[in-house]
């Protein structure tokens, strides 16, 4: 079996003004999978992926483990350097003046030499075929350009987890299909949350369904997307119809 | 969209766009102080300050179209407080006029601090408008950073340069919204609704900055911003610097000697 790269048990979170968000879900990740996240708005998911590297933290020091260690301050930057989390908005992850700045922020926080660094900015731009848009402005990069530069910024730290909160949403087919290209091709272990299931029947190797703040099923990308009563339970007829077109 | 002005000519590759930033800013900060620094009666220093200003125009590669029309922005500010100089008390009165009980009298001293004044803000909106149309926003806040401007001001103006725009669109978005309803109403209705969304976008923007900051922190942010700075003093940047400061100092020199 392979290793667990990431260890959840009973983890609860409840936001200050009372809202439960996630009440006593497990979850174990194996490195090298691409597990999909499911679920409502309100499941619970973007909740979910900020316990992953520390963010959020609920009383328990050992309800998360990452690479086998809890989420205790002492190691919460190391975890942040082993998990790469890309936020929806692409305008929230690039909040540096240029596009290098923003790619080289995580590494130069490691405290990576500069050579180190610069290659590593290099490397990250050219995996999400960005070469040479390091000295751009984000503000000048096109939605797909932001959300692939937002991806290169967590990749340039050398990541072994990478964490995606929707990455296809506002992007337009082409760019969409490109996005997918990128994350087949990643050799990460990867946690992609999304309501985006064709993205999740392309990429993904197993497929969780949250809801309220649960796992509520748990299996291989076929076995969940083909469930029809489950997925009609968790969402409309819609999604159901687009999953039946993309497994068959 | 996209929102280019402000970066707009510091791309076109001239002499000036290739110089050291940190070179660019103590050159043309020196060559500020010297214009503020000339009494406006030496109207020779004013003049060879002027050629100058023309010769590194020319350098930049940009259009005097453009220096003009930014100058122009800055025009308003500097006639409110030139216009009244003027009518200063002095010594020798030029020109009196009286309208009823009021008598406005111009006189030669408030006319010469009038030349003075206008002509050496003008010259500094010239260096200061070569500087910044020759050095894109980032490089220039790199620049001064390294200058030993405070870190806390330098990362604010850096996220002020990055978010502003993008503050501009969803105020853009919410109006269009707000058009896109607007049927009717009275203007105070509207003027009301204005409010509103300046409050909304006030709301928005904080929890923008609460977003970036969980950003900020996943990719191990720590209090303290770190950028590489990839400046380096070349030939050009000496002779820039040896001629602008050989120059300024004759001007000095012969101004004191003559003057």
């Amino acid at each position: 079996m392979a290793e667990k790269v990431v260890e959840i048990k009973k983890l609860y979170y409840a936001y200050p003004d009372g809202t439960k968000a996630l009440s006593g879900l497990d979850l174990d990740v194996f490195r090298g999978e691409t597990l999909g996240i499911i679920g409502a708005n309100g499941a619970g998911k973007s909740t979910l992926l900020l316990h992953l590297n520390g963010i959020l933290r609920n009383g328990a020091s050992d309800a998360v483990k990452v690479l086998g260690r809890d989420m205790t301050d002492k190691n919460i930057p190391f975890i942040r350097s082993r998990v790469g989390l890309v936020f929806q908005d692409p305008e929230n992850q690039l909040f540096m003046p240029t596009v290098f700045d923003d790619v080289a922020f995580g590494p130069i926080n490691m405290g990576m030499k500069e050579g180190d660094v610069r290659r590593a900015v290099e490397e990250a731009l050219k995996e999400v075929d960005l070469p040479g848009f390091a000295g751009r402005s984000p503000h000048h990069l096109s939605v797909g350009e932001k959300k692939r530069a937002a991806i290169a910024t967590v990749l340039s730290m050398k990541p072994d987890i990478l964490v995606l909160d929707e990455p296809s949403s506002n992007l337009d087919p082409k760019h969409r299909r490109g996005l997918i290209d990128l994350l087949r091709r990643l050799p990460l272990t990867m946690i992609i949350a999304t309501h985006d299931l064709p993205l999740l029947a392309e990429t993904c190797s197993r497929i969780c369904v949250m809801e309220e703040g649960r796992v509520e099923a748990d299996g291989k990308t076929a076995d969940i997307l083909q469930n029809y009563p489950l997925l009609e339970d968790y969402d409309t007829g819609a999604l159901l119809h687009i999953s039946r077109r993309s497994t068959t | 969209m996209e929102h280019d002005f402000i970066d707009r000519y510091s791309r076109i590759d001239s002499f000036m766009s290739r110089l050291d930033p940190r070179v660019k800013i103590v050159g043309l900060a020196a060559l500020m102080v010297c214009i503020v620094s000339t009494a406006p009666a030496a109207l020779p220093a004013f003049a060879v300050y002027g050629a100058i200003i023309l010769v590194l125009t020319r350098l930049s590669g940009i259009p005097a179209a453009v220096i003009l029309k930014r100058m122009l922005v800055a025009a308003p500010f500097i006639l409110m407080i030139v216009l009244f100089i003027p009518f200063f008390r002095g010594e020798t009165v030029v020109l009196s006029r009286t309208f009823g009980s009021v008598t406005f009298s111009v006189t030669r001293e408030g006319l010469i601090l009038f030349w003075g004044v206008c002509v050496k803000a003008f010259l500094s909106l010239l260096s200061v408008i070569l500087l910044t149309a020759t050095t894109d926003f980032p490089t220039l806040l790199k620049a001064i950073e390294k200058l030993g401007c405070p870190k806390v001001l330098v990362m604010v103006l850096s996220f002020m340069y990055r978010y502003i725009f993008v503050i501009q669109d969803e105020f853009m978005m919410m109006r269009q919204a707000k058009d896109a309803r607007s049927v009717g109403g009275s203007r105070l209705f509207h003027w009301r609704a204005l409010a509103g969304m300046v409050g909304v976008l006030f709301v928005r923007s904080y929890e923008r900055a609460e977003a970036v900051y969980l950003a900020m922190c996943s990719r191990g942010f720590d209090g303290n911003v770190r950028t590489f700075h990839p400046f380096r003093v070349t030939v050009a940047d000496a002779a820039f610097f040896l001629t602008l400061a050989v120059s300024l100092s004759c001007v000095k020199v012969l101004g004191a000697l003559y003057g």
